[in-house]
């Protein structure tokens, strides 16, 4: 990503059978969120556990299979108007942990963050585990990280974190 | 301070409260309290209720008793708000449930100590420390000890804290379970890795070894198949048999109930020593109330 987020996201689209490639352009955004190196077909997801859906207020664009040198394929979200926060930030960690956040402000790239799950989760994931309490009683989720993977808060079980993100 | 989890124990605190235990057993409590114990069984349980309210008595206390068949949960009234309510009413919660976390949960929810008293197939603190203080009183030590644990292993929640216990005191432990009711994997590596426990699996009922042979109930619910079940229950059934090769000393605990998995023939050998353990849940809970009401 550089500093700017003038440039369009350029993306090499197959077409069919033909071989023919065709450049997809999507505008750049002026403020709001760049989730890039998402590994490719985890975007959808992504997009879809931020809960960004058709009430959001921005302009959202979901582009896949971007060729990528570090991940080979890889998917980009970009968010108009939202900036995301801590509790986003963690959710995008434990579904995309290579990825990286660009803050955009005026056009130009404000923050970067290179994602990190912490060591203690709150408010993101769901626990798998159906006779866990947390999920019948109102109780924030709450998962530390361990070797092993997470461990629900309540239920004490371990879990990797593709399993909380369900 | 509450007691949710074995994993939150250190063995030092657990060794203080198996010799405030001993100091129980003989009749020597230092302290005595005027407060009130509530007992919140959404579960049934003989021993573990039993138990605390005759330990609060013991130790000056008064006990008050909740069951849900009687009480507003039959209205829909929520778990929590149950727990805040009769946070009101008393000292210090004994808590017991069917969902896994259910204890922690309240724990975070209220500031009367809260003691768990089993959730689900998670966690049973207080049994484990009940059966470390068995185990120490019949064999003088839990180190280096050879201790077979049989049954269920799976989804038998005092098996999850037993292991883990016997491992942060450095016991041999022999795990005995049918196929498919295997301690969890995560749970053997999480205790090798953090005691350098020395953990054996085996499936057959053989105690050459052991000094301790803890067995708990086959749970015919867990099986899709009737009569695999019946199958498993009766490969699991403990007669003298089992116990030809055994040491002449060896110790047989169990958490109880038994249903049929002990023979009567061992039930009256000099072996059987489970009565004896779950007699040792009123000093054991004893101690365990008295360390939670002073820290």
């Amino acid at each position: 990503m550089s500093q700017s987020d003038k440039m369009p996201i350029v993306a090499m689209q197959q077409l069919g059978n033909r071989g023919k490639t065709q450049m997809l352009n999507v505008e750049p955004i002026e403020n709001g969120t760049v989730i890039d190196h998402i590994r490719a077909g985890k975007g959808k997801k992504v997009v879809e556990m931020l809960g960004i859906d058709k009430n959001s207020a921005g302009r959202v664009a979901l582009v896949m299979n971007v060729p990528s040198k570090r991940l080979n394929k890889k998917d980009i979200v970009k968010i108009e108007g939202t900036f995301l926060n801590e509790e986003q930030t963690n959710l995008v960690a434990l579904m995309a942990p290579q990825s990286t956040i660009n803050i955009i402000k005026n056009g130009k790239v404000v923050e970067k963050r290179e994602v990190e799950i912490p060591n203690l989760l709150k408010k993101v994931g769901i626990c798998p585990n159906p006779n866990c309490i947390c999920n019948t009683e109102h109780a924030e989720r709450i998962f530390s990280k361990e070797e092993q993977g997470f461990r629900c808060h309540y239920c004490e079980r371990n879990f990797k974190a593709d399993e909380l993100v369900r | 301070m509450d007691l949710i989890s074995i994993r939150d124990l250190e063995k030092k605190e657990i060794e203080k409260i198996l010799d405030l235990a001993e100091d129980m057993a003989k009749g020597k409590a230092k302290r005595k309290y005027d407060k009130i114990i509530a007992t919140l069984f959404f579960e049934p349980s003989t021993r573990t209720r039993l138990s605390f309210q005759s330990a609060a008595l013991r130790l000056g206390m008064n006990y008050i008793d909740f069951t849900p068949e009687t009480s507003s949960i039959k209205k829909g009234e929520t778990f929590l708000d149950t727990v805040k309510v009769i946070s009101g009413y008393a000292d210090i919660l004994v808590i017991r449930h069917p969902k896994e976390g259910a204890a922690r949960l309240a724990a975070d929810v209220v500031n009367t100590p809260v003691i768990n008293g089993g959730d689900g197939g998670n966690q049973h603190p207080t049994q484990a420390l009940i059966d470390l203080f068995t185990i120490r009183k019949t064999k003088g030590k839990i180190a280096n000890m050879n201790i077979s644990l049989a049954g269920d292993l799976r989804h038998a929640r005092t098996m999850q804290s037993l292991v883990y216990a016997l491992a942060m005191f450095g016991a041999k432990i022999t795990l005995i379970s049918p196929k498919g009711l295997e301690l969890e994997p995560k749970l053997v590596k999480e205790i090798e890795e953090k005691f350098e426990a020395k953990i054996k699996t085996k499936s057959d009922l053989s105690f050459e070894d052991a000094d301790v042979l803890y067995i708990c109930r086959i749970q015919e619910e867990r099986f899709a198949d009737p009569y695999e079940a019946k199958r498993v229950k009766e490969q699991f059934m403990l007669n003298m048999g089992h116990l030809q090769n055994a040491k002449k000393d060896i110790v047989i605990l169990s958490p109880l109930p038994k249903i049929n998995e002990i023979s009567e023939e061992v039930d009256t050998s000099d072996k059987a020593r489970y009565f004896e353990q779950a007699h040792y849940g009123i000093p054991v809970r004893m101690a365990i109330i008295d360390y939670v009401l002073s820290n």
